[in-house]
């Protein structure tokens, strides 16, 4: 295990007078939440064991404005996506990578129209791109023969028709790979998105995040896969409530990677 | 006296196709209430969506039985219109079956047995609807919109279209000349024995009420649309090409906010300056949608050519676990306060007077549109490409900014965004310690 991370911030990248190879968005979650520190920390262990040249933006990066204008506030969306461009052009970036499907879906669609347009990617595809370049070896049994069932994120799935990379890549860790009834452009929602996360549900009769996880229980999983910060406390919340932590493991396609390279 | 009939005949079709005509009108004029927008790009692709997803029912088939039943009603309905064809040609000029007359007796025969099969197809179809929405009672036809009207109107369209298979069949099985040929009576051969008693008079007499039923039946269902669900076989077409092009989780951005927000980060900007001419035209009255004025020609289209079939709703999240969200009553509702704001302009000459009503409030409650996850999955599920969650977007977008009503835990999300850039309340400047933790 390599214990310390090479994370560089773009101000330093500028202060050298180089440019990285891409730039890592690590998102609001990302940073401050602590489960999702974990998934960015496991992405920049696969970056680093690749040997990608790349930069966060540190203290500089503040939040897209996503969640704002989903919850209806355009201002706000468009103060925070003007002052992101902003800092993005001046420090030209070109290529963007993400953990958050939310944050990717985000900067790749409703900033260019703002000014800011670069080439996206969400960290799932990045990783099958680098495994399918060779830069990144990824060897190990740690999850050969597990079930392993992928969550759709909606704003990579639907929203942006990437239904394929996740699951090249969780081809990798030599798991079964099973797929829930409602999967790809039938998945349903975790229940977090549309600012859900950040206020509690309206009256109801069952908890979006509990639906959902019964839906990933029917495949009888060994590990629950996501690729976003958000769906994995939505997921990892459900398991809780049906008191199945103990034999059920909630991870982000990074961790999975990271962990079966032991990176 | 001969050409009564034809007289007859002409007078109905003019009453038909007039009254027809004259409710397009209003849906044309209703829908250009809502603000204009510029759907002119791309035009290849949305012909292409035209083929696939209109004419060739893509999105349909997704749910295979009910989707292929759809297919053979929609195939059904659209082959046994050319005998309307022959229908008003026989009446304009008093013939009978002009089609065998310019037509070799084969291929005739050909075309009327291929009606007739698919007539039979269309009514065990929609006797299968039929058993579907009240014997079987689908859940998504069970929902609490669904009651009333809409669940009437369901039952209406399928009673129309048994009665007008079964007039098209009798009318061919009684018809003696008709039979006697032998060629095109694949069905009809096996309800002419049910008749074998009557004198030719009498025939003949059932045959001609068939006929005129037939003709007119069509034409009241013609005029039964605009009242129904059921204009999504003629709306299907332009709402499809007017659907979205872009990647379904892309929101459009709101360009008269895009103004206010360069104005406000231009700091050479003076914000006492005059506007510049013709730039208060640019600003709208409002931002976000409370009423149908507010929204857009294509979100006002796409209520009219809803026909509540329910899919997105039954693929909805917050309606899956109870929330009171239903993306086809938000479709409903847009299309019945669009309505109310047509015969409010009907009754005061052409003018909207304020009715104390909007569209937020009297139909869509907040607690709706809160329950959104934006998950797209309503969007996806259309077969004709109606998008619910952009009439929520607007909506949820003038609860903010105009109201500033959001759930008060949004409003801390939203401050804390504002004030240190993160949805929580923590520090931008500790934005990087996850590094070295």
């Amino acid at each position: 295990m390599s214990e310390t991370l090479k994370v560089k911030t773009m101000a330093e990248f500028m202060a050298e007078g180089k440019q990285p190879e891409i730039l890592f968005w690590v998102g609001s979650a990302g940073s401050y939440d602590d489960r999702a520190k974990k998934i960015t920390k496991a992405f920049v262990k696969i970056l680093n064991a690749a040997n990608v040249d790349f930069a966060v933006l540190g203290q500089e990066e503040s939040s897209t404005g996503d969640i704002a204008k989903r919850a209806g506030n355009e201002f706000l969306f468009q103060m925070q996506a003007v002052m992101n461009i902003e800092l993005l052009n001046g420090y030209e970036i070109k290529k963007i990578v993400t953990c958050d499907p939310h944050s990717y879906n985000c900067i790749k669609n409703e900033y260019p129209s703002l000014g800011g347009s670069y080439q996206v990617f969400h960290h799932t595809q990045y990783i099958k791109d680098l495994i399918a370049s060779g830069r990144l070896k990824v060897s190990g049994d740690t999850y050969k023969g597990k079930r392993i069932t992928f969550h759709d994120p909606c704003y990579l799935g639907r929203a942006n028709n990437e239904y394929n990379a996740p699951r090249e890549v969780l081809q990798n860790t030599k798991a079964n790979l099973v797929e829930m009834k409602r999967h790809k452009s039938t998945a349903l929602c975790c229940g977090a998105g549309g600012a859900q996360m950040f206020k509690e549900p309206e009256k109801g009769d069952k908890d979006i995040n509990i639906l959902r996880t019964e839906d990933a229980l029917e495949t009888n999983p060994n590990i629950i896969a996501t690729g976003c910060p958000y769906c994995n406390t939505m997921m990892t919340d459900g398991i809780k409530a049906k008191e199945k932590e103990a034999e059920i493991e909630v991870l982000d396609i990074a961790e999975l990677i990271a962990n079966t390279g032991n990176l | 006296m001969t050409y009564l009939p034809n007289i007859l005949f002409a007078i109905t079709l003019i009453i038909g196709i007039g009254y027809f005509t004259k409710n397009v009108k209003k849906l044309i004029r209703n829908i250009k209430l809502g603000h204009d927008v510029d759907a002119s790009n791309n035009k290849s692709q949305r012909w292409k969506n035209v083929i696939n997803i209109a004419l060739g029912q893509s999105k349909m088939v997704r749910r295979p039985i009910s989707g292929l039943l759809h297919v053979v009603v929609y195939v059904g309905f659209i082959i046994i219109n050319i005998e309307v064809l022959e229908i008003i040609i026989d009446g304009l000029f008093g013939t009978h079956r002009i089609g065998l007359k310019v037509l070799p007796v084969s291929v005739y025969g050909f075309l009327i047995g291929t009606f007739e099969i698919l007539a039979c197809l269309v009514l065990i179809t929609v006797i299968v609807f039929w058993i579907r929405r009240n014997v079987l009672k689908l859940a998504r036809f069970m929902k609490s919109e669904m009651t009333g009207w809409p669940k009437t109107d369901g039952n209406l369209i399928l009673y129309f279209e048994v009665v007008l298979m079964t007039l098209f069949l009798v009318m061919n099985a009684t018809d003696v000349e008709f039979q006697s040929l032998n060629t095109g009576n694949v069905i009809s051969q096996y309800i002419a024995p049910w008749f074998s008693g009557l004198t030719e008079g009498t025939l003949h007499i059932i045959e001609r009420g068939a006929w005129w039923l037939h003709i007119i039946g069509i034409l009241i269902f013609l005029n039964y649309l605009y009242f129904s669900k059921h204009l999504h076989i003629i709306l299907a077409f332009p709402n499809v090409y007017f659907g979205g092009l872009n990647p379904q989780g892309q929101f459009n951005n709101l360009d008269a906010v895009t103004k206010e927000v360069k104005l406000m980060m231009d700091p050479d900007a003076d914000p006492f300056a005059a506007p510049a001419e013709g730039a208060e035209d640019d600003i709208p009255a409002k931002f976000g949608a409370s009423d149908v004025q507010d929204l857009s020609q294509i979100q006002l289209l796409n209520a009219y050519t809803c026909t509540e079939c329910g899919r997105c709703t039954s693929a909805c999240p917050a309606n899956l676990t109870g929330k009171k969200l239903s993306p086809r009553k938000i479709m409903m509702d847009t299309r019945d306060r669009l309505e109310e704001v047509g015969k409010n302009i009907d009754a005061n000459n052409g003018e909207f007077k304020d009715d104390g009503k909007q569209l937020l409030g009297d139909y869509i409650t907040a607690e709706e549109l809160w329950a959104c996850t934006t998950c797209n999955a309503c969007v996806e599920e259309c077969p004709v490409s109606i998008n619910p969650l952009s009439i929520i977007l607007d909506m949820r977008r003038y609860l903010v900014m105009e109201q500033s009503a959001a759930p008060s835990e949004l409003n801390n999300m939203m401050s804390n965004i504002e004030n240190n850039g993160a949805p929580w309340p923590y520090n931008q400047m500790d934005r990087l310690n996850w590094k070295d933790e």
